[in-house]
């Protein structure tokens, strides 16, 4: 027991005297978990249109206010010329082309049906897709506003309606910062307790003082632990000034029990420090460290449901996320604090985790002998 | 006259590379030995297997009258290791590595305080005390992580390649260290390059390609060989060498 | 000359041999374009959602089998009672739950009028939304079937044309985004990581004291890194075309172009990061967070910049990438040429200008 003591107070010693440490530990992740969420914002708005308007009735008139005033869009220009139109999407300045034809107004009442044309530019498939739906969606009102002018009102009810009454729970402004908040701490948790404990134990191979190390009486599992406990400490704190953040800053505040969600932060830490420890038994340099670490957090945050939904990948890449336990905080995360999930709820989570955490430990375990 | 150390045919062999070949030798308490050979020579493997960092393949040793196959964990609490790194943590200051030591070798707090008033006394580096090691200069650095290494008083104190890089001045301050441990019944077993360093040995050993080629008093080899001096037995031992270079 | 030309050789072979770098390196744009390309995507299907139907009559049995039939849901439970729609939800079982009123389709028969609830888990508000809208458009169906002779008259028809990408496939989006991580990461990190490392390990100092002038030395650090991106470039290139189907439309010589003044301005930051940082961590970490991070979060290949606070969109105008993502759709996804980049072109030239300036000066300062 006296040895691993001695162990933490050098840990600690060095970890506090390097001087990027407040930075690393406060600074960079408050500036991440402020300026993340912001950007990653996925609600499609200020779509920029060009309408064209060949007609100049009132019919085209009523139609192009009706899309401008719907808050989706913003003019990016009013112009009669089909050429402006087209060099305003190929500069970016707009994203969407509404073209009205001449003779627009008079031909819809005379004949029945006019078309009207729309040019998106969709190299962002879902930016395209959503904002036609938009556009597409005022059409047909306006359609119908114009079909209630033209015909009796009483036959459009001759036929049975099912209203579709949407709730939208546990969010119901449905912003996107509570979903992604506690999904980006979990990122950074990850990203500063691995890949700091990785990084040091490494930098010991590299210097050589883990030789000392290997003579004494020390044993391994002292020694181990006393490298990993400080970082289970550093992603407590990490953790625990996201979450001030998150309220201070976003007004966020779980409906969950801050309890189940530390019982779940000691679960994860213990499987991702394991990691930690795997990859510091695999490098050799701490520039190697860097590159692996970094190669699986890119991984991490682009699989584990972060960005994406976990739902909408194919199967085998489902199987692969699963293997990942940021993948399972992040859920748990979201459940705890946008749902009020408690921890009979996510006791699968914590199950899998655990386990995977032990096979991760194990394996580093293993790996890590003091003996050649 | 107690022997610390015994070794009979020791052996490592890397796949098909035989590092270590059948290597048999005696070290005595209090003795100061020495392990001479050029690079690649096998010195440092042969010291990793009686430090319990390396398994050897064949043969048998016992350090402090314990087995290096079957009690690797005993042998660390009774022997003290300086590595060619020197090894002390250039983030902590001075007093804070001979706590941290100290302290893994289980010496009691008042144990520990005693020791590093003594060490610091001993180097005068009470000025330098709660500096980081970093900002010694490279001899002190050397001896503070000899007596660092022993703060424990160990059986045998393990020393590999201890003083490179060091000016002929600080050297001989740093035998006079080694010296002094040894007078209090220290075993010091060192390997080195340095052959002028094998006149401050009791007794020494020569390796060459692996093999113990020569193994006396500096005075009974150079005898033996009828050369004036340590450099010249090396040489003739040398020349046969097949091996160089790590 | 032939003493650079051995700087380089060192330099090559550091780079080459060390094996886990290279994996990275390597895989880096490989596996960015296979997630991105076959595993990442916001399009939902296989939903899990489930029913309270408390009619249980032909309407809502009809309706709940086309939603079934659809490959937007599975229905994973039939609830009994709205109390376990939150223990579903909490469960992290459904994302939605469809409940029906008792009497559906005899209300809707006799008064022409019914509702069903949709309760959303609006966690991911963007889910929420597009499920909904689907079950939207299963009713409105269902709808039409129960009166088909509606003939709506004074109807406009918008013909649509999507350009650029028809089949609104993923890839257009980020394969230039990926290109400006790669070529970025690449040159920053490693660059920085590796300059500061001769620096920690004291052989720079040999490198400064041989008869090579120091700008040799950074020129030879470079080098390498330049061709691996290259290389990374030709790689993510002949991914997108052949695994992605994405062809290029513009000029490639344009591309390569472009893409060699960023990696140009990224090596400038690198070196700018050598010059300012005393460890390796340090390195790393000030390219993460001066380099990274921006990148990934301003230049509008993960989030569209406009929808952004105004304090965003206008920091994301000092960032490289947002400007290389610009010329690299135009080039590659719109296939046009110089003079519809000219100015993003100026913009980034003088950024690297401003880098190299900076890094110069702060690398000679610090030889003093």
């Amino acid at each position: 027991m006296r040895p691993l003591f001695f162990l933490l107070q050098k840990e600690f010693r060095q970890i506090f005297r390097d001087k990027g440490f407040i930075g690393r530990l406060f600074i960079a992740p408050a500036i991440q978990l402020i300026l993340l969420p912001m950007a990653a914002n996925f609600t499609i708005k200020n779509i920029n249109i060009a309408i064209v308007d060949n007609d100049h009735s009132e019919v085209s008139q009523k139609l192009s206010d009706k899309v401008l005033s719907s808050g989706y869009f913003k003019l990016a220009g009013y112009t009669d010329s089909h050429a402006k139109a087209d060099k305003m999407i190929e500069n970016d300045k707009a994203d969407i082309v509404l073209e009205i034809p001449q003779g627009f107004g008079q031909d819809l009442i005379k004949e029945g049906n006019k078309k009207v044309a729309i040019l998106v530019n969709a190299i962002n498939g879902v930016k395209a897709s959503v904002g036609f739906g938009y556009l597409n969606g005022i059409i047909t009102d306006y359609n119908s506003e114009i079909r209630m002018e033209m015909i009796d009102p009483k036959r459009t009810t001759d036929f049975p309606t099912i209203d579709v009454a949407p709730s939208f729970w546990y969010n119901p402004k449905l912003t996107y910062y509570i979903f992604m908040v506690p999904a980006i701490l979990v990122s950074l948790v990850t990203g500063i307790a691995g890949l700091s404990a990785a990084f040091n134990i490494v930098k010991e191979k590299e210097i050589g003082t883990i030789e000392q190390i290997n003579v004494t009486p020390i044993k391994k599992w002292q020694f181990i632990l006393g490298k990993l406990l400080p970082f289970v400490v550093m992603g407590a704190v990490v953790f625990s000034f996201g979450l001030l953040i998150g309220w201070i800053g976003y007004s966020i505040v779980p409906v969950g029990s801050l309890i189940t969600m530390y019982i779940f932060l000691l679960v994860f830490l213990f499987a991702i420090l394991g990691f930690g420890l795997l990859v510091s038994t695999y490098a050799e340099t701490q520039q190697q460290a860097n590159s692996l670490m970094f190669l699986f957090m890119m991984v991490f945050n682009m699989m584990s449901g972060l960005y994406t939904p976990i739902d909408s990948m194919p199967q085998w890449a489902k199987l692969i996320t699963h293997l990942f336990p940021v993948s399972y905080f992040i859920d748990v995360m979201r459940m705890v604090v946008i749902k009020g999930s408690g921890l009979a709820d996510i006791r699968y989570h914590i199950l899998y985790v655990f386990i995977i955490g032990l096979v991760l430990n194990t394996w580093a375990i293993i790996n890590y002998r003091k003996t050649t | 006259m107690e022997t610390v150390i015994r070794a009979n045919k020791l052996t490592k062999r890397f796949g098909d590379f035989v590092a270590v070949d059948e290597i048999t030798f005696d070290v005595h308490k209090g003795e100061i030995f020495g392990f001479l050979g050029a690079n690649g020579a096998g010195k440092t493997t042969a010291m990793r297997m009686l430090c319990g960092l390396s398994i050897p393949t064949s043969g048998e040793a016992t350090v402090a009258g314990f087995n290096v196959f079957t009690q690797p964990e005993e042998i660390k609490k009774n022997i003290g290791y300086m590595s060619q790194k020197f090894s002390l943590y250039e983030d902590l200051s001075v007093v804070e590595n001979i706590e941290f030591y100290g302290g893994i070798y289980g010496l009691t707090r008042k144990e520990i305080r005693e020791k590093h008033k003594e060490l610091i006394a001993k180097l005068g580096l009470e000025k330098e005390a709660n500096h980081l090691v970093r900002s010694l200069p490279l001899g002190w650095k050397q001896k503070l992580s000899f007596l660092v290494a022993i703060v424990h008083q160990p059986k045998i104190v393990f020393l590999d390649e201890p003083t490179g890089g060091v000016d002929p001045y600080m050297r001989r301050e740093f035998w006079d260290l080694i010296y002094d441990a040894a007078d209090k019944g220290i075993t010091i077993f060192v390997t080195t390059h340095y052959l002028d360093e094998a006149e401050y040995c009791n007794r020494v050993t020569i390796m060459v390609d692996g093999k113990i080629e020569a193994l006396d008093s500096p005075a009974g080899l150079k005898q033996k060989f009828n050369v004036p001096s340590i450099d010249e037995v090396f040489y003739k031992l040398a020349r046969q060498a097949k091996r160089s270079g790590d | 000359m032939k003493q650079l030309l051995s700087f380089v050789k060192k330099e090559f072979y550091q780079v080459f041999r060390d094996s886990k770098t290279l994996v990275m390196l390597f895989g880096l744009p490989v596996v960015q374009i296979v997630l991105f390309g076959f595993a990442l995507t916001n399009e939902l299907k296989d939903a899990n959602i489930a029913v309270l139907d408390n009619a249980k009559d032909q309407a809502s049995l009809q309706i709940i089998n086309k939603i079934q039939g659809s490959a937007f849901f599975t229905v994973q439970k039939d609830l009994r009672t709205s109390s376990q729609i939150d223990a579903a939800f909490k469960e992290g079982k459904i994302k939605l739950a469809v409940v029906f009123p008792v009497n559906f389709y005899n209300d809707l028969m006799h008064t022409n009028k019914a509702s069903i609830q949709v309760i959303a888990d609006a966690s991911d508000p963007n889910t929420a939304t597009q499920l909904t809208n689907y079950v939207n458009t299963i009713v409105a169906d269902y709808q039409q079937q129960l009166s088909p002779n509606t003939n709506v008259p004074y109807a406009i028809v918008p013909e649509v044309r999507m350009l650029y990408n028809p089949d609104l496939k993923g890839a257009p989006n980020f394969v230039p985004g990926v290109m400006a991580m790669v070529l970025l990461l690449v040159c920053v990190m490693m660059t920085s990581v590796s300059i500061v490392r001769e620096k920690e390990l004291g052989t720079m100092e040999i490198l400064l004291v041989s008869p090579v002038k120091p700008i040799m030395v950074i020129i030879a650090k470079a080098i390498p890194y330049l061709i691996l991106s290259w290389i990374n470039l030709a790689a993510i290139l002949f991914l997108s075309v052949y695994a992605l189907d994405l062809p290029i439309k513009g000029s490639i010589f344009l591309l390569v172009a472009e893409s060699t003044l960023l990696i140009i301005t990224a090596l400038s930051l690198g070196l700018y990061i050598s010059t300012v940082t005393k460890s390796q961590q340090a390195a790393m970490f000030a390219s993460m967070l001066g380099m990274m991070l921006p990148t990934m979060l301003l230049s509008g290949y993960m989030f569209p910049i406009e929808n952004m606070p105004v304090v965003l969109q206008v920091l994301s105008n000092i960032v490289p990438a947002k400007w290389y993502y610009i010329i690299v759709k135009d080039v590659m996804l719109k296939g046009l040429g110089f003079s519809a980049i000219w100015k993003e072109t100026v913009i980034l030239i003088g950024m690297t200008a401003f880098f190299i300036v900076v890094a110069l000066r702060n690398f000679k300062i610090r030889l003093e």
